[in-house]
């Protein structure tokens, strides 16, 4: 079953979705990686305003390609999260709900997810021409010094994504991987 | 003496990378219809038809198939008769240039490692050169996405580890590198030589075709065991679990000296881009 979502996301929302849930999802979200991390996270130690109000927000952590001419963006797959892992409980302390990237998290991301309700979704990385057929527009919001890194608002339409990490800590690689190879060994039974 | 002019070279090379990142390789495309043919788990086998729609949506829309168009690497042949009139590294850059500007490629370049600029226009590129006989230039673009890059490693064997010690490092390396490279990954695996060969044999071997097979029947062997290890880890597409965590792998090997056993693997991804041409 595919659950169909629009963000910004409720605390609720994002507590009720379990690991391997088929997600797609709709509505605003905000691209940040590496360099506009560590931005944000000068900002919060200054008391500057962010970018975008963090409560209930989702970040995908992407860059996309230049868009070209006619077309509202270029192709936007996720990068790999793990390099946001040091910035992200304290994006999750100040109110971001769900993360869209992939790969895995470590324990105190998982930790900080679990504690404030929040949910890290993994998109198919590299599926990056496909992606952008999901998205209706794209706007720098802030730091377009940073070209690819800069902060963009984006309006999705029905994003596939897996609910990868969960907000009871349950994992979907290591779900998967499980179940994959618990079936592989009874067929060679 | 045949000459060839510094601005052909830059055709060259902006036509590469802008035709590289849109359209996967005819070899890349193969192992992934076999891969998915050979899938038995179901989710595996949906995320394998989300790739192939992504590579066709790429060729039919000209965008590029994945964001991360790469650092721009390129292997040049210069055959030792040809004079190459004007600068061959700046024509380079400047064909790598025109690719990611006018070809709407992403800007991934840092013109410094740790004070980390955008270049803005993916410059430089990583260059490697041979003198072979003959008199023609041989180029082969391949840009390199980082997400799997970041993945690779390097390590110094010693002799008595031998063939064990090889496959011990190579499933370890896939292990760390889990979904992180977005699988199914591409391993390009160097093996001898020294400390900086061992590491550009592992990138060439990301430029031999995917599904071909190394000409020494030992290390042809390997390739298939090594394939087969790596794709019994149960790691699949994206790390979501299956069959399929790898693609392919190739071997490449050179002398090395009594006391070490280098070896590098260079973990590229489903999008695994090479493309070459000759002038
Ligand atoms: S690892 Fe490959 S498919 Fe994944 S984002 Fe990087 S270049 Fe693209």
């Amino acid at each position: 079953m595919t659950i169909r979502l629009t963000a910004p996301l409720t605390e609720e929302t994002a507590r009720s979705l379990r690991a391997g849930d088929q997600v797609l999802l709709s509505g605003e979200v905000y691209t940040a990686r590496d360099a506009a991390h560590l931005r944000m996270l000068e900002c919060l130690e200054k008391g500057e305003p962010l970018p975008f109000e963090l409560e209930g927000q989702v970040i995908y952590y992407a860059g996309p390609t230049p868009t070209p001419s006619g077309r509202p963006v270029g192709s936007i797959g996720p990068t790999t999260s793990v390099r946001m892992d040091a910035a992200t409980p304290t994006l999750l302390a100040h109110g971001l709900r769900g993360m869209i990237g992939k790969g895995l998290r470590g324990p105190a991301v998982v930790e900080a997810m679990k504690k404030h309700g929040a949910v890290y979704f993994a998109a198919v990385g590299g599926a990056a021409a496909l992606m952008a057929a999901c998205v209706t527009s794209c706007e720098v919001i802030a730091w377009d010094d940073l070209g690819p890194e800069s902060v963009k608002r984006l309006t999705l339409k029905d994003l596939p994504l897996v609910v990868a990490v969960d907000a009871c800590g349950g994992d979907a690689f290591a779900q998967g991987q499980a179940a994959y190879l618990a079936s592989a060994t009874n067929v060679k039974e | 003496m045949r000459e060839i002019q510094a601005s052909a070279i830059t055709e060259a090379v902006a036509e590469l990378f802008v035709t590289a990142n849109r359209e996967l390789p005819e070899d890349v495309a193969r192992a992934m219809e076999r891969a998915r043919t050979e899938e038995p788990w179901a989710p595996a086998c949906g995320i394998l038809d989300i790739l192939r729609e992504n590579a066709d949506i790429a060729r039919r829309d000209r965008m590029p198939v994945c964001q991360d168009t790469g650092m721009a690497v390129v292997f040049a042949e210069v055959g030792q008769e040809v004079h190459i009139a004007g600068d061959f590294e700046a024509a380079v850059h400047e064909g790598v240039r025109r690719a990611y500007t006018e070809g709407l490629l992403r800007k991934s370049v840092v013109g410094d490692p740790l004070r980390r600029v955008n270049t803005g226009d993916n410059t430089p590129a990583v260059i490697h050169t041979r003198l072979v006989p003959g008199d023609r230039l041989t180029l082969t673009a391949a840009p390199k996405g980082f997400g799997s890059e970041n993945m690779s490693r390097l390590g110094m064997l010693t002799p008595a580890q031998g063939v064990r010690g090889v496959k011990d490092f190579v499933l370890e390396t896939v292990r760390i590198a889990g979904a992180n490279p977005c699988p199914p990954m591409v391993l390009g695996v160097g093996i001898g030589g020294d400390f900086e060969s061992v590491a550009e044999l592992a990138k060439r071997a990301l430029t031999l075709p995917v599904d071909g097979s190394n000409p020494d029947p030992f290390y042809a062997a390997l390739e298939r065991e090594l394939l087969e290890a790596v794709n019994a880890t149960g790691i699949g597409p994206q790390g979501l679990g299956g069959r399929t965590t790898c693609l392919g792998l190739r071997i490449l090997t050179m002398a090395t000296h009594i006391a070490g056993l280098p070896v590098a693997v260079n973990v590229s991804c489903h999008v695994t881009r090479h493309r070459t041409v000759t002038l």
